[in-house]
């Protein structure tokens, strides 16, 4: 099981470091999103502070329906999920090496991009940046856990890059409101005890939704 | 195809109307007569009794998408499909009646239209899950495929449900609700009970019959369908 889910993983990695494509527009994206903010609100106002964990956390969703919206479109579209199929391995294999796969590109591009926030919107993290990365981690986790299941679903309909977001939104209001709750936590300087408050549930829900999607799987891919 | 003896189906059907048709008469009366006027909120509480068990009927209904789904995946048969995507558009018409309701009882009450209360927030979210279900269904263009991706998505949103509860009402715990005129489930009148437990009653058999109706198209589409490829050849 671990050695095809390498096989898989290696592939993908492979193919996105030649073109690029998901990782690059995932960061100009949310490079771009970060700078537009700026321009929403009044010059120099405080507000922007307040607002900051909401506006990471919409960028980070977007971002990430961007990216997720690719991972199967490859795939079918030259027919490299029927190769796959045929290999002699489990279905929930090419679950866990697809969800690795987006989790470690959104993960990158917001690690990347989230410096660059902080910067742009004068925030403070030093107190407490451990908490803010454990909060990313599992929230990261959680999107791509039914960002993963929903992207197989989506390919196949007539809408695909429409129909993520739509599948995917009301689905994830869970990670959505303690994201952005507990980054705003961690902005303002407060203990773990709230931190991980919020965190909890967004734990709660990656296991939960992780073994439903890993359960229901096997039949969004079946032909 | 899906075989099913129409006279049978017609009997049900018809004593089922009957029986919708004596409870909602029974229910207005109750409702509109019996049950007395609540003391600070007047009239407008009376909306409380199409609200509430519209809500009830929503959560029914999607419960039963969930069973179904689940079946469905299991089974393959095309019936459980049938009853998870009926009861889904049933229990979006009636989640969309608790959300008219809901704001037009809390504008004289509350004084505002929207408020975004657990309960509130729950089924806008609830409303949005079906609705993208429903939206699957229509944008995938092979039946089986539908069928089987909303039977996936049927069973996701359903166990997202306690969670999305959860994170809502912490997330408003957070920021005080303005104060609301008690619980309404405080004191009840025993008259207001059981005009309220009659229309519980009304709208759960409505639900069925809506069902049955609504299955009944459903295949006499398939049917129609089956019977136009065999013309073509």
């Amino acid at each position: 099981m671990i050695r095809s889910v390498t096989a898989i993983l290696i592939k993908d990695f492979v193919s996105e470091l030649r073109g690029k494509e998901m990782l690059l527009s995932m960061l100009v994206f949310s490079l771009m999103v970060a700078v537009i903010f700026n321009f929403s609100f009044p010059p120099g106002s405080e507000f922007i502070q307040e607002a900051a964990p909401g506006i990471i956390w919409m960028t980070f969703i977007f971002a990430g329906l961007l990216g997720m919206n690719r991972s199967f479109v490859y795939e079918v579209d030259k027919g490299c999920l029927q190769g796959i199929m045929l290999a002699p391995i489990d279905r929930a294999v090419i679950y866990i090496s697809k969800l690795i796969v987006n989790f470690v590109f959104i993960l990158l591009v917001e690690l990347i991009a989230l410096p660059l926030f902080v910067v742009f919107f004068k925030l403070d993290i030093l107190g407490s940046p451990g908490y803010l990365l454990l909060v990313v981690l599992v929230s990261t986790l959680g999107f791509a856990v039914i960002g993963t299941l929903f992207s197989a679903i989506a390919v196949n309909t007539r809408t695909r890059e429409v129909m993520l977001p739509i599948l995917h939104f009301p689905v994830a209001i869970p990670i959505i409101i303690c994201a952005v709750q507990a980054t705003a936590a961690v902005f303002q300087g407060q203990e773990w005890a709230v931190v991980w408050g919020w965190t909890k549930i967004i734990v709660a829900f990656d296991v939960i939704l992780f073994i439903v999607a890993f359960l229901t799987f096997e039949y969004v891919i079946e032909e | 195809m899906i075989s099913y003896t129409e006279k049978e189906s017609n009997r049900t059907l018809i004593v089922l109307s009957a029986v919708v048709l004596i409870a909602v008469l029974v229910d207005l009366f109750l409702i509109f007569q019996f049950a007395p006027e609540e003391r600070s909120m007047g009239h407008v509480q009376r909306i409380f009794y199409f609200h509430v068990p519209s809500a009830w009927i929503s959560f029914l209904a999607f419960f039963v998408v969930f069973v179904n789904s689940g079946l469905y995946l299991w089974k393959r048969d095309r019936k459980y499909d049938l009853l998870a995507s009926t009861s889904a558009e049933i229990g979006v018409i009636f989640a969309t009646l608790v959300l008219i309701t809901g704001p037009i009882w809390g504008r004289p009450v509350w004084n505002t239209w929207w408020e975004w209360s657990p309960r509130l927030t729950l089924f806008l979210v609830l409303w949005f899950i079906y609705i993208a279900y429903l939206m699957l269904r229509s944008f995938v263009d092979e039946e089986e495929k539908a069928a089987r991706f909303s039977a996936v998505f049927g069973i996701v949103g359903f166990v997202d449900v306690p969670i999305v509860y959860l994170s809502i009402r912490l997330w408003r715990d957070i920021h005080p609700s303005p104060v609301i005129a008690g619980g309404q489930n405080s004191g009840l009148h025993p008259d207001m009970k059981i005009a309220f437990f009659f229309s519980l009653f009304t709208f759960t058999v409505l639900f069925f019959l809506m069902l049955l109706h609504r299955l009944r198209v459903e295949r006499t589409a398939i049917a129609v369908r089956e019977l136009k490829r065999q013309m073509a050849y």
